[in-house]
C-alpha cells in the first residue's frame, strides 16, 4: 500500500495543473468569502440577523467546484491519456489503486481545505467588525477558540474532503473527465434550485436533507440550529454516504471493467 | 510503354462552409453519447419543470376563494380595492379637492409579534398609499378610471388604467403643506393638474380613457397597498382629510355614497383589505381605505403563480448541454481527431463556426422539445392543484420556448468556445457552470448577497440570459419584492439574453484568434 501511496503522490504531485488547482481552491473561497463578508452590513442590533460564521466561510460554495476538478482529473485524466493501463499494469489490485488514489487526493484536499478555511475565517475577523459586526452589537470577533466556530471550520474542512472523495467515485464510475465533472457538479448545485420551487415546504425540507449539498454545509450553521433541516454532524453524514456510495460504485465497475 | 499517373476519379470536394457544417454534424449524431445528452436534456427540462406543485388554496375555502382576478381595460390583471365616496358624474365636468392630511397604520413586527392575534400595528404610511379623487367609468372592479393623488411616499401621482402612472409635485402631503387635485373630463380625455395653493395649476397630463360612459362615478378615493418585505407582510390601512371639494351638481336625489370596492375579493392574500369607512362634517371628508388600484403580478402582494417557476428544470438541462458543447471540441483534442479536422479543413475560424452551428442548431431544437409542452401542461397541472396561475398569450408562449431553447442553446456555444480556449472538458465545464448556475445560485437560493450586488451579478455575467424567463412585468408603482424567486429580473428578457450573447461572441472570438496560434 505504501507503494501505491507514493506511486500516487508521485503522479499527482508532477502534474502541472495540480499545483494551481490547489491554489485556486484557496483562492475561490478566500475571495468569495471575503467580498461576501465586505458587501454586508449591519447597523443596528435589529436589522442584522446574520450566521457571520457561516457567511465567513460562503466561499466554500465555488471552492468545492475546484475540488471537485483536482479529484476527477486524478481518475479521468489517466484515462484520457491512457495512463490507467500502465497504472493497472504495475498495481494489478484495483481496489488498493483506488484506495491509495482517495488518501493522497483527500490529503492534499484537506491541506488547502485548511488554508482556505483559515484564509476565509481570518478575513471574516478582520472584514465582519467594520461593518458593525462587532462585539457591541453582539457579535464576538470569530475566533476557532470558539468551540460552534471551531466545528464549521473543521466541518468545512472535512466537507471539502468527502467532496473530493465524491467526485473520485463518480469519475472512477464514469471515467470520463467531462460526463463526471457535469455529474458532480449538477449534483452539487441542483439540489438547491430545484428546492426552491418544490411545491411544499415539506418537499422542499425532504430536498434539504438529501442534497450532499444542501445536507453537508449545515456543518457551517452555528445559529438557529433548532430549525435546521438537518442537524450539523448528520448533514455531513449524509454528503459522507453519498460519498461512499460514488466510491462504491466506481471501485466495483473499476473492479469489472476492462481498462 | 507510357507511364500514366494515377489520378482518382473522384471529384475533388469543394472547400465550402456547408461541408464543414455536414461534417461537424456526422460526428455529432455519430456519438452515442451526445445524442443521448440532449434527450436527457430535454426529458429533463419537462420532468423536473412538471415536478411536484403545491397546492393553493383556489375554490377549497368556499365560493369566495374562487380564483378570479379582475381584468384592467388592457385585459391584463389588475388588483382594484379601494374605498370610493362616490357621485354620479353626468358628461363634461371638473372636481377639485384639497388634501390636508394623509397618515396611516402598518403592521409592526418588532414587538415579535405575528402570535394568533397578528401583528400589532403602529403609525405610519406604505410609499405607495394613495389618497385623492378619481373618475371612474362604474364601481365595477376592473373599470377605467384616471385619479389625481397623494401619496405616502412618491408626491403627487397622475394614475390611470391600473398601468399608467406620471409624477406631479414632490413631497408629503400636511396641514401646512396641503395639496390641491384636480380632474378635468371633457369626452373620452381626463386631464390632472396639481397646485400647493388652489390658484397656480400645473397640468400633470392628459390622459385618454377609450369608451368611458357618459356618466361615471367621482369623488375622494383612498387605498393603501400591503406592507411588503422579504421577512414579513400584512395589511396596512391609511386616512385621508378632503376639503374645498367641488363638483359639478350631482342629478336630482344622488348623494355621497360609500362602497369598499372590492372589499369582498378572495384574491387578496395576506389579508390586504381591512374595512374602509368615510365621514362627511361640514364639507370636510375623513375617507379610510385599504387595498391596491394597480396592476397584479405574482409576488407575496398577491396570490398566484407566474407559469415560468417550472423552468428550474432548465438548470438540469442546461449543465447537460454546457457538458456536451464542451466535449464537442475538447474530445476532439483528447483524441487528437482536430488533426485530422484542421488537416481536411483548413480555415480554422470556419471550423469553429460550423461546430457552434451544429451544437447551436441541436441544442436549440432539444431545448423546443423539452419545454414546449411545459407551459400548457404546467400551467393546467397547477391549476389543478388549486393555484392561480398569471395566463399569458400564444405569442408570450412562443417567446418563452424559444427563449428557453435559446437559452441552452448560446450556453452550450459559450461552453463550445470555452473548451476551445481551455482545451480541457474539466476546467471549461465549471468555468461556464460556474458563470450561469452557480452565480444564479448564489444570487437567488443562496441569497447571501445583499440585493445590489445579486442585481450586478444577474446583469454583467451569462447567468444575465435567464432574464429571459421572466413574462410578467415590474411596475415601479406597485410595491412588491420584484426578484427572481417571484419571476422578476434586474434585466429586460431580451437585454439578459444580449448579454448572454455577448458572452458567447466574445469567447468565440477569443477561442479562434487562439486556435489559429496555437498549433493542435
Amino acid at each position: 500500500m505504501s507503494e501505491a501511496l507514493h506511486a500516487e503522490w508521485t503522479k499527482l504531485r508532477t502534474l502541472p495543473g495540480t499545483g494551481w488547482l490547489l491554489l485556486g481552491v484557496v483562492a475561490a473561497t478566500v475571495i468569495i468569502s471575503a467580498a461576501v463578508s465586505a458587501s454586508v452590513s449591519c447597523s443596528s442590533t435589529a436589522a442584522c440577523h446574520v450566521d457571520v460564521t457561516k457567511l465567513s466561510l460562503t466561499g466554500t460554495y465555488l471552492g468545492q467546484a475546484v475540488v471537485a476538478i483536482v479529484a476527477v482529473l486524478a481518475v479521468s485524466g489517466e484515462y484520457a491519456t491512457g495512463m490507467i493501463r500502465t497504472t493497472l499494469a504495475a498495481m494489478p489490485r484495483r481496489t488498493t489503486v483506488l484506495a491509495a488514489k482517495a488518501t493522497v487526493v483527500t490529503a492534499v484536499t484537506l491541506a488547502a481545505g485548511t488554508a482556505a478555511v483559515l484564509g476565509s475565517v481570518l478575513a471574516g475577523r478582520l472584514i465582519l467588525p467594520g461593518h458593525g459586526y462587532t462585539p457591541a452589537n453582539g457579535y464576538p470577533a470569530l475566533s476557532l477558540a470558539n468551540g460552534t466556530v471551531l466545528r464549521a471550520a473543521a466541518g468545512t474542512v472535512l466537507y471539502l474532503g468527502l467532496i473530493a472523495l465524491l467526485s473520485l467515485g463518480v469519475a472512477t464510475a464514469v471515467r470520463d473527465a467531462a460526463v463526471a465533472i457535469g455529474l458532480v457538479l449538477g449534483l452539487l448545485y441542483l439540489f438547491p434550485i430545484l428546492t426552491q420551487v418544490a411545491g411544499s415546504p415539506g418537499v422542499a425540507r425532504h430536498l434539504q436533507q438529501i442534497g450532499p449539498m444542501t445536507a453537508g454545509l449545515e456543518i457551517q450553521a452555528s445559529t438557529g440550529l433548532r430549525s435546521l433541516p438537518i442537524g450539523p454532524w448528520a448533514g455531513l453524514g449524509v454528503l459522507a454516504a453519498w460519498a461512499a456510495a460514488a466510491l462504491l460504485a466506481g471501485g466495483l465497475l473499476l473492479r469489472r471493467r476492462d481498462a | 510503354m507510357t507511364d500514366t499517373q494515377y489520378r482518382s476519379q473522384i471529384q475533388p470536394g469543394r472547400d465550402s462552409f456547408a461541408q464543414t457544417v455536414r461534417a461537424e454534424w456526422v460526428k455529432f449524431r455519430t456519438v452515442r453519447g451526445w445524442v443521448i445528452g440532449l434527450v436527457v436534456a430535454a426529458l429533463a427540462i419537462l420532468a423536473l419543470g412538471l415536478g411536484p406543485s403545491g397546492q393553493g388554496s383556489c375554490g377549497t375555502n368556499g365560493p369566495a376563494s374562487d380564483c378570479t382576478q379582475p381584468l384592467g381595460p388592457g385585459g391584463e390583471e389588475v388588483t382594484d380595492s379601494f374605498y370610493f365616496a362616490h357621485q354620479p358624474l353626468a358628461g363634461n365636468g371638473t372636481i377639485t379637492v384639497r388634501v390636508t392630511s394623509l397618515t396611516g397604520q402598518i403592521p409592526d413586527f418588532s414587538g415579535g409579534g405575528g402570535g394568533s392575534g397578528g401583528p400589532q400595528t403602529r403609525s405610519g404610511l406604505v410609499p405607495w398609499a394613495k389618497a385623492g379623487i378619481i373618475i371612474k367609468a362604474s364601481t365595477a372592479q376592473g373599470s377605467a378610471y384616471a385619479a389625481m393623488m397623494v401619496t405616502g411616499g412618491h408626491g403627487v401621482r397622475l394614475q390611470y388604467n391600473y398601468t399608467g402612472d406620471a409624477p406631479g409635485l414632490p413631497g408629503a402631503v400636511s396641514a401646512a403643506s396641503p395639496r390641491w387635485l384636480r380632474l378635468v373630463r371633457a369626452g373620452d380625455t381626463v386631464t390632472g393638474y396639481d397646485s400647493t395653493n388652489g390658484t397656480h395649476w400645473t397640468k400633470v397630463g392628459t390622459v385618454r380613457l377609450a369608451g368611458l360612459p357618459a356618466t361615471v362615478q367621482a369623488g375622494p378615493f383612498v387605498t393603501s397597498p400591503g406592507w411588503v418585505q422579504p421577512e414579513n407582510s400584512g395589511a396596512t390601512v391609511a386616512t385621508a382629510v378632503f376639503d374645498r371639494l367641488s363638483m359639478p351638481t350631482a342629478p336630482a336625489g344622488a348623494s355621497w355614497r360609500g362602497a369598499s370596492i372590492g372589499a369582498i375579493n378572495g384574491l387578496n392574500a395576506q389579508g390586504s383589505s381591512l374595512p374602509g369607512r368615510f365621514h362627511a362634517a361640514g364639507g370636510t371628508f375623513t375617507v379610510t381605505g385599504s387595498g391596491d388600484i394597480a396592476p397584479a403580478g405574482p409576488g407575496p402582494t398577491n396570490i398566484g403563480e407566474a407559469a415560468d417557476d417550472g423552468f428550474v428544470g432548465a438548470f438540469a438541462g442546461l449543465i447537460v448541454v454546457i457538458v456536451v458543447g464542451a466535449m464537442f471540441i475538447t474530445a476532439e483534442y483528447r483524441r487528437g481527431l482536430i488533426r485530422t479536422t484542421l488537416a481536411a479543413a483548413p480555415g480554422r475560424g470556419r471550423v469553429l463556426a460550423a461546430k457552434a452551428v451544429v451544437i447551436g442548431s441541436v441544442t436549440f431544437v432539444a431545448g423546443v422539445i423539452g419545454a414546449a409542452p411545459l407551459i400548457p401542461v404546467g400551467a393546467s397541472l397547477l391549476r389543478a392543484h388549486g393555484n392561480y396561475v398569471f395566463p399569458m398569450s400564444p405569442l408570450t408562449e412562443v417567446r418563452l420556448v424559444a427563449g428557453i431553447a435559446a437559452l441552452l442553446a448560446i450556453t452550450a456555444v459559450l461552453a463550445l468556445a470555452a473548451g476551445a480556449i481551455l482545451r480541457h472538458a474539466a476546467g471549461a465545464i465549471t468555468a461556464v457552470i460556474a458563470l450561469t448556475v452557480v452565480v444564479y445560485f448564489f444570487s437567488v437560493p443562496l441569497a447571501v448577497l445583499p440585493a445590489g450586488a445579486a442585481d450586478w451579478l444577474l446583469r454583467v455575467t451569462p447567468a444575465a440570459g435567464f432574464a429571459i424567463q421572466q413574462y410578467v412585468p415590474a411596475y415601479p408603482q406597485v410595491n412588491n419584492i420584484y426578484t427572481p424567486q417571484h419571476g422578476y429580473f434586474p434585466l429586460a428578457p431580451w437585454a439578459g439574453f444580449g448579454v448572454l450573447c455577448l458572452w458567447a461572441a466574445a469567447a468565440l472570438c477569443l477561442a479562434t484568434i487562439l486556435l489559429r496560434r496555437r498549433d493542435a
